[in-house]
């Protein structure tokens, strides 16, 4: 029964069918989230003692660095889930997730340069989270070059999912080489299981900010992989009605 | 196709309700094939078909099909190593090193996959004797097939896979092949393999991959046969 | 049926393809002396382009001939399975009996023999020409001959998944590039150690353990690359 039901998830029209029930539920709760994480943390959290004001980019920076990094860890489980059960699903989810991951990299790397200009006088700093998040950056740009080098398909996925594994295995090897190789930086900020370091006033808009983001991210990447499906079921019988019903109710 | 004394026999290779796709159109379906000892098939079909492409799932260089290839009773990608050791497979491209000469590159298929016979023996045998330690970069277009076909007499294998093994040699190397192949079967051995050519074989057997092409929908054009298989999962 | 598969050995399959590529390389002199020059003509560029100042040169030297060597190995990467996937081999191994894996060692091993190698052989001769201080030289030449090997082993995975590409070359650069950059954190960094009088031996048993995980781990992902790009 619990294969019947693997098996039916790999199937991209049920996935299609079932996830449209999802979409509006999903949007709304990730802007609750962030529209109440951001209106709290923008404007009732306390200020920084020291940083002031400028404290309250890691509302937008911080989740945004957790999840371009779970992003790329959700892409190459993707694409091993899609090489070891032979399903095109996973593939398409890994391919959707490629450039919102690059994006949210991006947006982490911009916004810690903004934090970075009041607090250390400079829009560049080679800090070792900086550095990883930028190493981290260019592994989803190689991850993008590379899906679309290719003109096969199949062989695209396949292969971007090799890579991505092997990004994987690499990334954890990277980020402790990079925070070997500068160890003059900001300690971590955010721990769940010892004491934080950061005011309880400050940490929970923080944490609804990055629940928020998750939501976000998993409409986001719904959305690109219902895209997806459409594109590559383009020519399926269930496609063509979906259209024609679209259509209609028109 | 098979009398009642065969039949009884396990196939050397058997194809079961197999199919491929390319680029998500579905370029032939559920073809049925049994491989006796001694049977020589041709694969046949016009251009685009799925010839090469049959072949190379054959020969376990793809391994995206539907269906099941069963080697000796065994399912294919499981009994690999086994069917490797049994198999031999020359594509359109040759396989030959063009820095290296002859000999040097039989002697590395030697080691890789065994051989019945000398290394210089299978290069006489194709009619190489003489350029053994000729660079291969020097040597004609026929010639360098040669030299993929020396691995013919090289090989003991029992299945042959020959993708197009008529092209480029000449008239002599044709009728030299086809008696090899006609003593290949004679052997107990499996030859299966595609050629714009006419075979004089007795044994040989046709298989037209026309013949399993997927019902076309309304009367469009191979273009759109795509996605009759894109809901759910492949079976590999 | 046993008698019917062929008598050999994965001991003898491996050292005919090392034996095989040994020689073309051999075939190929020029080739060989390509990563070599390039590595030479982009070190010579540093004085010109930053200062002749001896005292400067020294500083960087660490990073840059371990930078250089990087980029001349990575340079030399495109061809490693491009010249068997163009003329057929590269199928014949994967549905050879022998296993893919070791076929795979040699013919790294035969390309770090080929460039690595000369590469870490030459980057004294570039320390001198920076200025290297006297202590770096014995660490450069350890911390290069692991991590061109681990380079080697990583870099096949990245030409694997380029091989069925046209223009691989800068793609290949791409996505193997990150992927060094450990590598190059703790190999520049044994030789600077050096330099300053500290230890190495840390920074040489990580590029050691690189090495042990990059020949475990690099040659299954190369193989399971190659698969996959003969099969479009």
């Amino acid at each position: 029964m619990a294969w019947q039901w693997f098996h039916r998830l790999g199937s991209p029209r049920w996935f299609y069918e079932k996830t449209t029930a999802w979409m509006p539920w999903l949007a709304a709760l990730s802007i609750a989230l962030l529209l109440t994480g951001a209106v709290w943390g923008l404007a009732f959290a306390p200020a920084d003692f020291k940083q002031g004001n400028s404290y309250r980019i890691i509302y937008i920076h911080v989740p945004a660095a957790f999840l371009a990094l779970a992003g790329y860890y959700i892409m190459a489980i993707s694409g091993a889930v899609g090489l070891i059960w032979k399903m095109k699903l996973p593939f398409m989810v890994m391919k959707s997730a490629a450039p919102i991951g690059a994006l949210l990299t991006f947006v982490s790397l911009v916004t810690g340069s903004i934090w970075g200009k009041p607090t250390w006088g400079t829009w560049w700093e080679w800090d070792a989270r900086i550095t990883s998040m930028l190493i981290l950056f260019f592994l989803y740009l190689g991850m993008i070059a590379l899906q679309q080098a290719f003109t096969h398909r199949d062989t695209s996925d396949k292969a971007s999912a090799v890579l991505a594994l092997v990004g994987m295995v690499n990334i954890p090897i990277i980020y402790k080489s990079v925070d070997w190789w500068n160890t003059l930086h900001q300690p971590a900020t955010i721990k769940f299981t010892s004491k934080s370091t950061i005011d309880p006033s400050m940490l929970y808009p923080l944490l609804i900010m990055v629940i928020g983001f998750y939501a976000f991210y998993a409409l986001v990447l719904l959305l690109n992989t219902r895209v997806e499906i459409l594109r590559r079921e383009s020519r399926t019988q269930w496609v063509s009605d979906l259209i024609s019903a679209t259509n209609k109710r028109a | 196709m098979t009398d009642s004394v065969t039949k009884v026999k396990i196939p050397l290779l058997e194809l079961r309700k197999l199919g491929c796709e390319r680029d998500e159109r579905l370029l032939f379906a559920e073809l049925d094939l049994q491989l006796y000892p001694g049977d020589v098939v041709q694969i046949g079909g016009p251009n685009g078909a799925g010839k090469t492409t049959l072949l190379r799932a054959l020969a376990g260089i793809s391994t995206d099909y539907l269906g099941q290839i069963l080697y000796a009773d065994q399912r294919l990608p499981e009994a690999a190593w086994e069917f490797a050791g049994d198999s031999l497979y020359l594509g359109h491209l040759p396989g030959i090193k063009k820095a290296l000469t002859p000999a040097e590159n039989l002697a590395w298929y030697q080691a890789q996959s065994g051989a019945a016979i000398a290394v210089n023996d299978a290069l006489a045998a194709v009619g190489l004797y003489g350029y053994e330690d000729t660079p291969c970069y020097q040597l004609s277009a026929g010639q360098l097939r040669r030299v993929a076909l020396a691995r013919l007499h090289l090989s003991r294998a029992r299945i042959w896979i020959l993708d197009e093994p008529f092209t480029a040699i000449d008239k002599l190397g044709v009728s030299q092949l086809e008696t090899l192949i006609a003593q290949q079967s004679a052997k107990g051995g499996v030859v299966i393999l595609t050629s714009h050519q006419d075979l004089t074989l007795p044994q040989l057997r046709m298989v037209n991959l026309q013949d399993y092409q997927p019902a076309r929908a309304g009367d469009k054009t191979n273009d759109d046969l795509g996605g009759l298989t894109s809901d759910g999962a492949y079976h590999g | 049926m046993a008698d019917q598969y062929p008598a050999v050995s994965l001991w003898g399959g491996f050292i005919a393809s090392f034996r095989r590529d040994m020689l073309i390389a051999a075939r190929h002199k020029a080739e060989l002396t390509n990563p070599l020059v390039f590595f030479l003509i982009a070190v010579t560029l540093i004085p010109l382009g930053v200062s002749p100042e001896k005292s400067v040169l020294a500083l960087l030297a660490p990073g840059i001939v371990w930078v250089m060597a990087l980029l001349a190995t990575l340079l030399s990467l495109d061809g490693l399975f491009r010249s068997d996937y163009d003329d057929g081999s590269l199928e014949q191994m994967l549905i050879s009996p022998q296993s893919l894996y070791f076929t795979v060692m040699a013919k790294v091993l035969v390309h770090w023999l080929v460039s690595g190698l000369p590469v870490t052989l030459l980057a004294p001769l570039l320390g001198l020409m920076l200025s290297l201080p006297g202590e770096g030289y014995l660490p450069l030449l350890a911390s290069l001959a692991l991590g061109t090997a681990s380079m080697s082993l990583i870099g096949a995975v990245g030409a694997a998944l380029t091989v069925s590409l046209r223009k691989g070359g800068l793609l290949l650069s791409l996505i193997v590039m990150p992927l060094y950059i450990p590598v190059l954190i703790f190999g520049a960094s044994a030789v600077q150690s050096a330099v300053q009088g500290g230890a190495v031996g840390m920074q040489l048993a990580v590029l050691g353990a690189f090495l042990a995980l990059a020949i475990v781990l690099a040659p299954i992902a190369a193989l399971g690359a190659l698969r996959i790009s003969t099969n479009g």
